[in-house]
């Protein structure tokens, strides 16, 4: 069935808008993306009276201006669209601020229907809202809703349909902004009429308080298709500013915002709000608030909440990880017995199935982050971290949101960047959240782990615990740093205002919470998976080609037939004795591929950290994964297939080496833990920011500041412990 | 009538705004949220580094920091 109308549903954040929007779709909905944009684009059907209609989740705002993407995007789409009915989801326990935006949408003249949510709450609070005057006063449909049981919900969709079917665009509401920008306004009109393309879209008074506002997005249209006009027209504002901060020291767009609120006050106050009892009582959530961001309570509670959510997400995933492992496991040995040896193989078992398995080996640890994240922002509490952190962190250039995607990175040591970067989509400021994205990575993740360990094991074998811990604390201090470093200087620009509410606690709904989820880690599948698979396979081929040249190929088959012919009899020996050719040849092998080959030309810079270049082959193995660092130096060592979780072995050997020693670790040590992310985490980055402009930044930017990093610790420490 | 600096406003006191003076994306931030002259707030709490501070405006709970909270003088006479 075709949909026969499009519905906009707009609101506040908080307001409930999420929740209708579920209830009226169900599973019938996809999320996207805003081309070019991070901002969400949520769509489904639902289906009432026999009807179809198409419903469009607008981003939550508070507002109708320029400032902000999600404000742009909501405003656009009312404009360029034309919904047939835009459904204005007001908080009703607190009406008076939601109808700032509904004000907005009556001056902008779009048919419109106000869903009076959570009508329970206020009743709660002893308010009560008579739906019928204030639909009176404001001239548009007015309907009581829950929207999380669904209550009302029905009533709303008849006076959509009435709406819709009636098919009349309503009037832009006219709202007196005062004596001074009333006449401005008024002297503005024959310029404005004579931009006739803008006029054709926007109501005519709309642009002139959009222009009094000095609306960037407006104001460069007129100055761009009407310069002479614009020109005038900007004389005009700027002339009515400098008057207005002379007699009442005010800003136009404050006297605006303040004539609204008057609009507003003067509807709701005759007989549609009562009060039963004093406003001012304890409410729930308040009681809670008191414990919760209690001054040392508060701390000590978010510390244990945050260790939880990473428990949750790291620990209880560890179970399906392991499943998919094993089953990704099978399938490698089903092949490995299905097909002949050779290249084809190789391409499938490493490249293929590997990259696939990579993939889908960050599935349950996404999926159970984003379940503990949505419990804590649909329940309230998130907000609150970041009330209790924000201190610190916009000390650093970031929000106090930025606290949750550095835990889940590595905080806590162990996380993963992955989550990590997609948990940064709390983050609603713009510049924090691409700092926030940057520097994230810097923490010390769970597959960081094992090659520290070995590392650490090998020349530090009697301080293991404290260099384990300082290794966490450096990680945090850098990542602050850089990331204070990056807000000066690429990320210039003021912090986003904190300004922003506590939700009432509430408790969240299962239907929410698993739509929430599914939603993000689907995207992740969808988006990341195929860049995923697609690199992992040019890492494999970096890795294996090209091949021996034939006469070493056959050099080392020769040197197996004749161990073979000459220790026939020793069959332990002769064992021991081809598993030391075999773990030859594939160091040779390494050595021989594209990535053993930049290894090698590239240890003429990498001395100066003192770095040879059979670790070099290993960090570049290391972009696929970090614990692959291992392995491949296992490899570069000619001691074969090294499990990352078994290194003595290796450790033994590195702690031999001429070219390793304690300053050399060290200096090893600091490079792995901020070079480069994994590839996977840079895809994420690149989805994240909505450009690989930033990945490549990250990629750069981060191997950059770990080599200089890597050079300084090994010229001061060879300086002072290497003579 | 005493008019001081939000940021000065001590716990569980209230207060009536009478200017907010400043413009920009900081300014529209602080209107659209309700802070408006002849909006009544009450300080609720103060996060545990002192900064930002967390008010009772209309029926909501809204944060700031100090350094925004700056901008706003509020009257605490009554």
């Amino acid at each position: 069935m075709e949909p026969v109308l499009t519905i906009a549903l707009a609101g506040n954040p908080n307001a409930g808008k999420t929740t209708l929007f579920n209830h009226l779709t169900g599973a019938r909905q996809h999320v996207g993306n805003y081309p070019g944009i991070t901002v969400e684009q949520k769509e489904g059907y639902c289906l009432h009276q026999g009807k179809e209609a198409r419903v469009v989740d607008l981003p939550g705002t508070y507002s109708l201006t320029a400032y902000s993407v999600e404000e742009l995007v909501a405003r656009d789409f009312l404009i360029n669209e034309r919904p047939d009915v835009v459904v204005d989801v007001v908080d009703s326990s607190n009406l008076e601020r939601n109808l700032y935006l509904s004000c907005q949408f009556l001056e902008l003249g779009v048919p419109l229907v106000i869903a009076l949510n959570m009508i329970d709450v206020a009743e709660k609070r002893g308010v009560t809202i008579n739906a019928e005057k204030l639909s009176a006063r404001l001239g548009v449909p007015v309907v009581p809703i829950i929207a999380r049981s669904g209550k009302g919900v029905e009533a709303m969709l008849d006076a959509v349909l009435e709406v819709a079917s009636a098919g009349i665009r309503p009037q832009p509401a006219f709202l007196s902004y005062g004596t001074d920008l009333d006449q401005a306004l008024t002297d503005m009109t024959p310029d404005i009429a004579a931009c006739a393309d803008l006029t054709a879209i926007y109501p005519q008074r709309w642009l002139g308080v959009k222009l009094l506002e000095n609306d960037e997005q407006i104001v460069s249209k007129i100055m761009e298709t009407y310069p002479e006009a614009g020109k005038r027209l900007s004389a005009r504002c700027e002339t009515i500013g400098q008057h207005l901060q002379h007699t009442l020291g005010v800003y136009p767009e404050a006297v605006i915002a303040d004539h609204r609120y008057g609009y507003i006050k003067s509807i709701i106050h005759q007989g549609v709000v009562t009060r039963k009892f004093v406003a001012d009582r304890l409410y729930a959530s308040d009681k809670i608030d008191k414990v919760v961001t209690h001054r040392v309570l508060g701390p000590l509670i978010m510390a244990g909440v945050l260790y939880c959510l990473y428990t949750f997400t790291f620990s209880y995933s560890s179970v399906p990880v392991e499943w998919l492992t094993d089953f990704f496991a099978l399938v490698s040995k089903g092949v490995d017995m299905l097909l002949p040896d050779g290249p084809f193989k190789s391409l499938i078992i490493s490249g293929v199935i590997d990259g696939v398995g990579g993939v889908f080996g960050f599935v349950p640890i996404i999926m159970f982050m984003f379940f503990g994240i949505a419990v804590l922002e649909d329940s309230g509490y998130l907000a609150r971290v970041a009330f209790m952190m924000d201190r610190i962190f916009h000390f650093f250039g970031l929000h106090g949101s930025s606290v949750m995607p550095f835990i889940i990175s590595g905080g806590i040591a162990g996380g993963c960047a992955v989550p990590g970067v997609m948990a940064a989509r709390t983050l609603r400021s713009p510049k924090e959240r691409m700092a926030t994205l940057l520097t994230v990575p810097f923490m010390n993740c769970g597959a960081k782990l094992p090659v520290l360990t070995l590392l650490i094991g090998a020349f530090f074998s009697d301080h293991q615990a404290r260099y384990m811990f300082l290794a966490t604390l450096a990680a945090w201090l850098i990542a602050l740093c850089v990331a204070k470093i990056l807000r000066l200087t690429v990320l210039k620009g003021a912090s986003t205002p904190f300004v922003m509410e506590l939700p009432p606690y509430r408790f969240p709904t299962l239907k929410g919470l698993l739509i929430h989820t599914w939603e993000r880690t689907w995207q992740y599948m969808k988006k990341a998976g195929t860049v995923i698979l697609g690199i992992s396979i040019l890492i494999w081929a970096m890795m294996t080609y090209p091949q021996l040249p034939d006469n070493r190929a056959a050099h080392y088959g020769s040197l197996r037939q004749e161990t073979q012919r000459t220790m026939a009899a020793d069959e332990a020996g002769l064992a021991e004795a081809l598993v030391k050719i075999k773990t030859e040849e594939a160091q040779e092998k390494l050595r021989n591929s594209f990535a053993g080959r930049i290894g090698v030309a590239l240890e003429r810079v990498s001395r100066w950290a003192g770095i040879d270049w059979r670790t070099n082959i290993a960090l570049i193995g290391g972009f696929a994964a970090k614990e692959v660092i291992v392995s491949t130096l296992g490899t570069a060592y000619s001691l074969g297939e090294v499990d990352p979780e078994e290194t003595i072995s290796l450790q033994e050997r590195l702690n031999k080496d001429p070219n390793w020693n304690p300053v050399v670790a060290l200096a090893v040590l600091a490079f792995i833990m901020f070079y480069s992310p994994c590839f996977v985490t840079v895809v994420c980055i690149a989805k994240e920011s909505g450009s690989w402009k930033w990945a490549a930044f990250s990629m750069l930017f981060n191997t950059l500041f770990a080599f200089v990093l890597a050079v300084a610790i090994y010229q001061i420490g060879a300086l002072l412990y290497l003579r | 009538m005493a008019i001081i600096n939000l940021r000065k406003m001590a716990i569980n006191q209230s207060g009536t705004i009478v200017a907010v003076k400043v413009g920009g994306e900081l300014g529209r931030r602080i209107r659209e949220m309700g802070l408006v002259p002849g909006t009544e707030i009450t300080i609720k709490q103060r996060a545990p580094l002192n900064d930002p501070v967390a008010l009772r405006v209309m029926g909501g709970t809204l944060t700031l920091r100090n350094n925004e909270a700056d901008y706003i003088e509020v009257d605490v006479s009554s």
